[in-house]
């Protein structure tokens, strides 16, 4: 495990040296980036025989275990499959990103941008604490935000990468919520202990608000319909971004969660009901709206959400064989989507275009990364002898027999891999096929590290296609059995009989045919059909419903923030007396006057003093005046506290009433002369707030006399100062030992209110300046 | 208002106003005072001779920027606070050490004390930032 966190912090600190590997090393640095993430692949498949065996490993460093905070790592079968998924994927699309991001002048920050988000992925999935797995889900949201609005000159790259930080940002923040309750319900957070406690959660009386606060993290984090929109707009990023956050790994992080918490929270009719109709709909959705776009890279993002919904699907049913198919069509779609994404940029960059009516015959102008390509289709259409095949069969397999809506959860599959088959289709014919069509210069043959992601991808879904059980027990059955610890066999091939599933496909691939040759003809319309009639976009309602909230706030602050002094005054003045009558109201029984122990001479003629000088201070005609009567009321204030015998605070209140003093001297010569401004009505609401501000102190020193805490905090402080602190001054070591923290917490208040003015003053010359 | 008797006052009292205020400290711990005193005394020296010169001549005598005074009294503050994380105890523990010196005096030397030097430093600077950007104005 030593050697897991070793990694990641490589990782981080090849993120942070890549702007300068990337500026400094010449046209091939990439490559050296993308061996990094290679070599961690190699490690982590090193750990394979050991999870293949049962075996998890787990590693705690404490931090609050109190709070059930601590950072903890895990590794089992599940998180193994995504920590090989994330490397390999993230080796392939860097040395991609190497070639591809040449001409971008700021591509030194993009690889640091790429790089974090491996890292923060990475330590997603193997976090063995749910907070820590929090704080790199939230990584990777504000790493795929800067990723998405990468190119930020753009305003949609903007507008899209805001979009998708707060969709995913805000279901990140009901996660927590979630996570919060669960750790009160079972007493920890670590996952390992919380894989133990499922009968506990599930019984819990905050289960429901538990699980929807969970799922909306995970269905915002993985497209799940209504949150789905963000995704077809993340495409304004870079493509190598696409292939690797939008499809093969950050969009899964919600799947990752959903699969690590099914063991917990999974198997309620709560859990199998939102999952499925969720998913179904996205399924759905996903699939139509793939079918009516004519741009390669809009296409395959909905065939993504489609995926993904189709993933949440499976983890719905929740039966053994749909476990299984929700593992192998995870790795299916991650191989395939990849390659095309990477295929999508790379067309873009060579042919200049990729608007499906554009573009043709491209398989004589690069005809290795178009076989790539079709191999990627075939396996997403489902087609033997893909692995791609495997992966569709088993999900019809899950759907075959289901209970309630069983039958409309089958056709509803059917009909999505109709379309996935007849975008399949549509793409290797209208791409790769016919006669060549570009719209700029004549494509040339793309470079190596281009090809290569594609390339490997591509037959990686064949092989493992061919010889499923390669794959099948090192990696795959112990990911499923993570989730489902009854399972312990996975037996996969290519050809399993004739029966009804083998019927379904082939009515499939019929009907994707048929639907392949309608393309021409209903593609048009559809699009047609989607630019006038359904006039609701999700994107749009959320991005007004931004605005509105945005000029609801506008009006509020300006509402409350007058910008007078008199009127915060007033408004604080009010409040604080409103609350504190309240309590002493509500108290005032007990309240006995005659605790008050009779005052002295000198206390008499001390308060005879300040308060005739403040009366003195509102009656005066002139600003010095006020100003000096207000000062002998401060300083015969320090007087009442040497009396009582509080020298330290006399002292500081003597000093800061000086200092006061100076300051209204120097600035007085600058006030406009002291005219009466308050009319009689004024100062008699003045009068009245004061009256009410000034009662609730006297209430409030009336009943601090009566309360009695025992033991007395102030008898404590007095007795361990000198024993505990080293100090005979009690004031003094209850500020800077005992409540140390607290006096840190002042004058840090201090510093900003000090920062504060100094801003406040600076920037008003400036502007005086300027005009 | 340039007066030489005030000037000459200020510039007479700017050092002994300093020592004072670093004494009014150094009692704090078992006498009246403490940081947060000392901090306004020394504020007040510089403030007075503010007021005698003016706010450019006063800074020139302090050689460093209120500001300066800000960050590294906090920072001072803060760092207080870490001996006892190392030492294993609860954050702001107050941590202590006896040194010998001749004449057989025996000054405790404690984080809190350091804590307090630290508090002086920033309260000094944030009355001087405070007072010296109004006076400006």
């Amino acid at each position: 495990m030593n050697g897991i966190l070793v990694y990641l912090l490589i990782l981080l600190i090849a993120a942070l040296l890549s702007p300068a590997i990337i500026q400094k090393g010449g046209r091939h640095a990439a490559w050296l980036l993308g061996l990094i993430s290679a070599a961690g692949f190699a490690m982590f498949l090193t750990y394979a025989p050991l999870t293949s065996a049962g075996e998890k490993l787990s590693l705690t460093i404490n931090w609050l275990p109190e709070l059930y905070l601590n950072f903890s790592l895990y590794l089992d079968g599940l998180s193994l499959f995504f920590a090989l998924l994330i490397t390999g994927m993230g080796a392939l699309v860097l040395v991609f990103a190497g070639k591809y991001m040449q001409p971008y002048p700021l591509r030194h920050r993009f690889f640091f941008l790429i790089l974090l988000f491996e890292f923060a992925m990475l330590a997603l999935v193997i976090s063995g604490n749910l907070f820590t797995m929090f704080i790199f889900w939230e990584l990777t949201s504000v790493s795929s935000f800067l990723l998405v609005g990468f190119s930020h000159e753009k305003p949609e790259a903007r507008n899209a990468a805001l979009q998708a930080l707060l969709i995913t940002v805000a279901g990140g923040l009901a996660m927590m919520a979630g996570f919060i309750i669960l750790g009160q319900a079972a007493g920890t957070l670590e996952i390992p202990l919380l894989l133990k406690s499922g009968d506990i959660i599930r019984n819990h009386p905050h289960y429901l608000p538990a699980l929807l606060l969970i799922l909306a993290g995970a269905f915002t984090k993985s497209a799940q319909f209504p949150f789905h929109f963000w995704l077809p707009g993340a495409m304004q990023a870079p493509s190598p971004v696409s292939a690797f956050l939008h499809s093969a790994t950050m969009v899964k992080a919600g799947i990752y969660l959903l699969m690590r918490l099914s063991p917990v929270m999974g198997g309620t009719p709560e859990w199998k009901y939102i999952l499925t109709i969720t998913g179904a709909i996205t399924m759905l959705l996903g699939g139509y709206f793939a079918y009516s776009q004519t741009d390669f890279k809009k296409v395959l993002a909905y065939t993504t959400i489609s995926a993904l919904g189709i993933l949440v699907l499976m983890l719905g049913i929740d039966t053994d064989i749909s476990i299984k198919a929700a593992i192998i069509f995870l790795l299916v779609h991650a191989l395939y989507k990849g390659a095309l994404f990477m295929i999508a940029g790379l067309i873009d960059k060579s042919a200049g275009s990729r608007d499906l009516r554009k573009l043709g015959g491209l398989f004589r102008a690069m005809p290795v990364a178009a076989v790539a390509a079709i191999i990627s289709l075939l396996s997403m259409a489902g087609l033997p002898p893909m692995i791609g095949f495997i992966g569709k069969e088993l999900i019809y397999e899950a759907k075959i027999g289901l209970p309630d809506i069983g039958n409309f959860l089958l056709l509803a599959g059917v009909l999505t891999n109709v379309i996935m088959v007849a975008i399949s289709l549509t793409l290797i014919f209208n791409l790769f096929l016919g006669p060549l069509k570009y719209p700029g210069e004549k494509p040339k043959r793309p470079a190596l590290a281009l090809r290569i992601g594609p390339m490997i991808l591509a037959s990686v879904s064949l092989v493992f296609g061919l010889f499923p059980s390669t794959v099948a027990d090192l990696l795959l059955r112990p990911a499923i059995t993570s989730i489902r610890p009854t399972i312990d066999t996975l037996k996969l091939a290519l050809w399993h009989g004739f029966n009804e599933v083998l019927l379904m496909s082939f009515i499939t691939v019929a009907a994707g045919i048929i639907l392949f040759l309608l393309y021409r003809k209903v593609n048009p319309v559809l699009t047609r059909f989607n630019n006038e009639v359904i006039t609701f976009r999700f994107a749009d309602a959320f991005n007004k419903g931004l605005d509105f909230f945005l000029s609801l706030t506008k009006k509020k602050t300006a509402l409350v923030q007058s910008g007078y002094q008199r009127i915060y005054l007033i408004a604080i003045f009010i409040m604080t007396s409103a609350l504190a009558w309240y309590q002493i109201a509500y108290t005032w029984k007990d309240m006995a006057v005659n605790v008050i122990t009779p005052p002295g001479v000198y206390e008499l003629l001390i308060v005879t003093v300040i308060v005739a000088s403040a009366i003195f201070a509102t009656l005066a005609k002139s600003r010095l005046a006020a100003i000096l009567s207000l000062g002998a009321t401060g300083y015969g204030i320090a007087l009442l506290f040497i009396n009582y015998g509080a020298i330290d605070v006399a002292i500081t209140m003597i000093l800061a009433e000086t200092l006061i003093l100076v300051l209204f001297m120097v600035v007085i010569y600058h006030l406009p002369k002291f005219t009466n401004f308050s009319s009689g009505k004024t100062r008699l609401r003045d009068a009245g707030i004061a009256l009410l501000a000034g009662g609730f102190m006297t209430g409030l020193v009336l009943k601090a006399g009566q309360v009695n805490l025992s033991p007395k905090i102030s008898e404590f402080y007095t007795e361990n100062a000198l024993s505990l602190a080293h100090g005979k001054n009690t004031v003094n070591v209850i500020l800077v030992d005992f409540r140390a923290l607290d006096t840190l917490g002042e004058i840090t208040v201090l510093v900003i209110a000090a920062i504060g003015v100094t801003a406040l003053l600076k920037l008003r010359t400036k502007k005086g300046s300027a005009t | 208002m340039r007066s030489h008797i005030l000037q000459m006052a200020a510039s007479r009292l700017l050092p002994v106003t300093l020592i004072l205020s670093l004494l009014v400290f150094y009692r704090g711990h078992n006498d009246p005072g403490g940081g947060f005193i000392g901090g306004l005394m020394a504020a007040a020296g510089f403030v007075f001779y503010a007021l005698a010169f003016d706010t450019r001549e006063a800074e020139k005598k302090l050689r460093v920027s209120p500001m300066m005074l800000i960050a590294s009294g906090l920072s001072i503050a803060f760092i207080s606070a870490l001996p006892a994380l190392f030492a294993g105890n609860p954050f702001f523990t107050g941590e202590w050490i006896s040194i010998s010196l001749p004449l057989s005096a025996k000054p405790k030397l404690g984080t809190p004390m350091l804590f307090d030097f630290g508090v002086y430093l920033t309260v000094w600077g944030i009355m001087l930032t405070v007072i010296f950007n109004i006076m400006e104005e």
